[in-house]
């Protein structure tokens, strides 16, 4: 399939060249994928999500969109058409619920009817009681926030989605829930996801591919699986993939996966 | 009821109006300068910097001293823009009090609104980026509501200030609740001072208390208060403004500077006026120096001054001729030089003379400035606030080598009660002041005639100079006002008992001396 999300050589340097946040790094994403960006804290992962709605600009390098240059459209217009979720969830705390989420749709001028329609289904969709519409950000629960989040990202039908360590804030309960809700929406909305997060677990369950990050650059990028199973390329991926592998074989032998468990019974 | 009290409630409703204008016009200019200062600030660190460091700056500069600057600024200005344009600007009254008090209000509204912009959390204004909001509608639909609170509060700060300064501009020659203190203070007319500061004080509370309404509307996104808080002070304004709409306009516009003097003679000046079909604005409490170029540059239309306090001031001259040779100088020199006419001397001086109580002045066997040279050293001496920086007190210091152990500039009210409590032992004292008199002093001869004469002269602007009723006016008054009858006059205003405000003083000078007053 043709690449959707297409990145080119790209770089970053906030230091005037010093060093570099983002060094020459090029993926290509098809249509549909979910994406996790998997590295350390200060290994470029967020640059690079920002450089695809242009909430910062790359110093050299492109991106394209269904082939065409984010660079050439308005930053604002492009936007609109991309969702973004981050850690943050910077919900507008002056708003409702409703304004919250109507807010995309409202900016590009949906008529009112059509923006009321869409904030009921959109909370449907998040799994929030429609009653929530009318309250006010502050009286949400973390996970309950980060539903509407979700909700005001997908609000104006944007066909990418991107997420900026979505569920670093929630407790690992709410966590998987989120998680595992948004799952479901981005096969059923048919979204093309990409996803920033440092928890290698995270994204071996939720992607469909992952890109590992260092240092700026791009290491790897492959199916969950077959990063599990590399061994032969270079040291930092394998150190990274391994860790959710020895918390598998952990619970595993907790769980009586282990045959000299089988043994004594 | 008090015939001070009423004096006083016979004036409020111009002097609220011209306050609360002037304060709405400032304090609405600072709102005007002072938030689009602030987004530009918080978008650019370099602008946030400075646009802070000069406000704060303005804000060290005493309130007075912001308004005099603001004088000869415009005076500069205006002759700029007579020479460009063929049209001057006002330096006196609105004008310059506006500006001053605009950028007293502009640090409030500043800071508050960098603080409230810059105290966002990043990650709203972050979002307000990510769903698409272009920079305008991330300023009006986020940056703003959210910094709201914050910024009323700086409004709130901005409008007592503002309210408070205003009084200030009196000096400049814009009425304002300032007169009731101003002239409340000079003659001693504790009642007008008191009811100046009770209504200014009533006022700012009043405004503070609408402004907090709104600004909790605002933090509670309670629609309600912020309309009650709006339509109250829409109301309020147009109610304390309405005076101004329903006056006539005034023709001719008297000024005076600070002292007891001063204001009986703008309230005869106006009187006669009156009495001409003319109505006259007065301008009080102008700085000695203010006054003049007030009138050559025809901010004012006619006052009264001194020939030797001309002579050495404006004319920079430093020898003293005598009486009439001074007089016939200064008229011809004033219609050369500024086309302004001496219109001639009401009889009286107002001359600049050392005083000494009696008892101590025989005491210490002092008659003249030449004895008082010898015992000065020992002596303190208290003035007027300009004296020691008048050019009379150089040429007395040079004449008689005066040199006192210590000098105090007071306030004239309390310069004569410091004599009186025996703080001082010299004062500089007026010769026309009725407190000469009344309280036993003795004046020192001046032997050297170091001080020239101080002949109280009719000053009328160059625009003037030839207006009719102007000059039927005034013209009966030339030459008939005595020492004796000014020092009484003075002394009826200037007394701790029994006093009598200007205008009425006024009135009975008018009697006194014959000329007939409306």
């Amino acid at each position: 399939m043709a690449p959707f999300i297409e990145l080119d050589r790209l770089c970053k340097s906030f230091d005037d060249g010093r060093t570099f946040a983002v060094h020459d790094v090029t993926l290509q994403v098809e249509p549909g994928l979910l994406v996790a960006l998997v590295g350390a804290s200060g290994s470029g992962k967020t640059t690079t999500l920002k450089f695809i709605n242009r909430l910062i600009e790359p110093d050299s390098g492109t991106v394209r969109i269904e082939g065409e240059l984010v660079a050439a459209s308005d930053p604002a217009t492009l936007r609109r058409r991309i969702g973004y979720v981050f850690q943050g969830i910077g919900l507008f705390p002056h708003m409702s619920v409703e304004e919250n989420v109507a807010i995309t749709p409202q900016l590009l001028g949906w008529p009112q009817a059509e923006v009321a329609t869409r904030v009921n289904e959109l909370l449907d969709l998040v799994e929030l009681p429609r009653s929530y519409a009318s309250r006010s950000p502050s009286g949400l629960s973390g996970g309950e926030q980060q539903r509407v989040g979700v909700a005001r990202a997908i609000a104006a039908r944007p066909k990418i989605v991107l997420m900026d360590e979505p569920f670093g804030a929630l407790d690992p309960i709410t966590r998987d829930s989120v998680r595992s809700s948004y799952q479901s929406l981005h096969s059923r909305l048919g979204l093309t996801t990409i996803m920033v997060t440092h928890d290698v677990q995270e994204a071996v369950l939720l992607a469909d591919r992952i890109a590992v990050m260092s240092a700026g650059r791009i290491l790897a990028y492959d199916t969950p699986r077959a990063l599990l199973s590399f061994e032969a390329g270079a040291a930092e991926v394998a150190n990274l993939m391994a860790m959710p592998k020895r918390q598998a074989e952990r619970i595993r032998a907790l769980t009586g996966g282990d045959p000299r468990d089988d043994a004594h019974g | 009821m008090d015939e001070r009290t009423l004096d006083a409630l016979r004036l409020l409703p111009d002097y609220l109006a011209q306050h609360v204008l002037l304060s709405l016009v400032a304090l609405g200019l600072g709102i005007l300068i002072g938030l689009p200062l602030a987004v530009a600030a918080t978008r650019h660190r370099g602008l946030r910097v400075a646009a802070l460091a000069a406000a704060s700056l303005v804000q060290t500069i005493p309130g007075l001293a912001l308004l005099a600057l603001f004088y000869p600024l415009l005076l500069g200005l205006s002759a700029l823009s007579q020479s460009t344009f063929g049209v001057g600007l006002p330096a006196l009254g609105f004008l310059p009090s506006v500006m001053a008090l605009t950028l007293y209000a502009v640090l409030p509204v500043l800071r508050n609104a960098i603080a409230g912009l810059a105290g966002l959390d990043p990650a709203v204004i972050e979002a307000a980026d990510a769903v698409g909001m272009t920079s305008a509608q991330r300023l009006m639909q986020v940056e703003a509501p959210l910094a709201a609170p914050v910024v009323m509060a700086g409004i709130r700060t901005a409008a007592v200030w503002t309210i408070g300064a205003a009084t200030l501009s009196t000096s400049v020659g814009q009425t304002s609740l300032g007169n009731y203190i101003f002239s409340g203070l000079q003659t001693e007319n504790w009642i007008f001072v008191l009811f100046g500061c009770v209504v200014a004080a009533l006022l700012a509370l009043a405004v503070d208390q609408l402004l907090g309404l709104i600004e909790t509307g605002v933090t509670q996104r309670d629609r309600i208060r912020v309309h009650v808080g709006l339509a109250s002070i829409v109301i309020g304004a147009g109610v304390a403004l309405t005076p101004l709409m329903l006056a006539a306009p005034h023709t001719y516009l008297v000024g005076a500077k600070n002292f007891s003097e001063q204001f009986i003679l703008a309230e005869l000046i106006a009187e006669r006026l009156a009495r001409e079909g003319a109505t006259a604005e007065r301008r009080e409490g102008l700085g000695s120096a203010i006054a003049f170029r007030a009138l050559a540059s025809g901010d004012i239309d006619v006052y009264v001054d001194y020939s030797g306090t001309l002579w050495t001031n404006v004319m920079e001259r430093r020898d003293s001729p005598e009486r009439q040779a001074m007089l016939d100088e200064l008229t011809r020199w004033m219609a050369d030089r500024y086309k302004v006419r001496v219109l001639g001397a009401l009889g009286f001086e107002n001359a600049y003379a050392l005083a000494m109580k009696r008892g101590r002045a025989a005491e210490l066997g002092v008659r003249s400035i030449e004895d008082l040279a010898r015992h000065a050293p020992r002596l303190s001496f208290g003035t007027d606030l300009e004296f020691l920086s008048r050019p009379e007190w150089s040429s007395l210091k040079g004449a008689y080598a005066l040199n006192f152990a210590e000098e105090r500039s007071y306030n004239p009210t309390f310069m004569y009660r410091a004599l009186q409590t025996g703080d001082v032992d010299v004062i500089s004292a007026f010769s026309s002041d009725g407190r000469i008199a009344a309280d036993g002093l003795e004046l020192l001869a001046d032997p050297k005639h170091a001080i020239p004469s101080y002949d109280a002269v009719l000053l009328i602007s160059p625009r003037r100079a030839n207006d009719p009723s102007m000059l039927r006016a005034l013209e009966p008054l030339i030459g008939k006002i005595t020492q004796q009858r000014m020092q009484e006059a003075n002394f009826m205003v200037d007394r701790d008992t029994d006093k009598v405000s200007p205008r009425e003083t006024a009135r009975f000078l008018a009697r006194s001396i014959g000329v007939p007053v409306r």
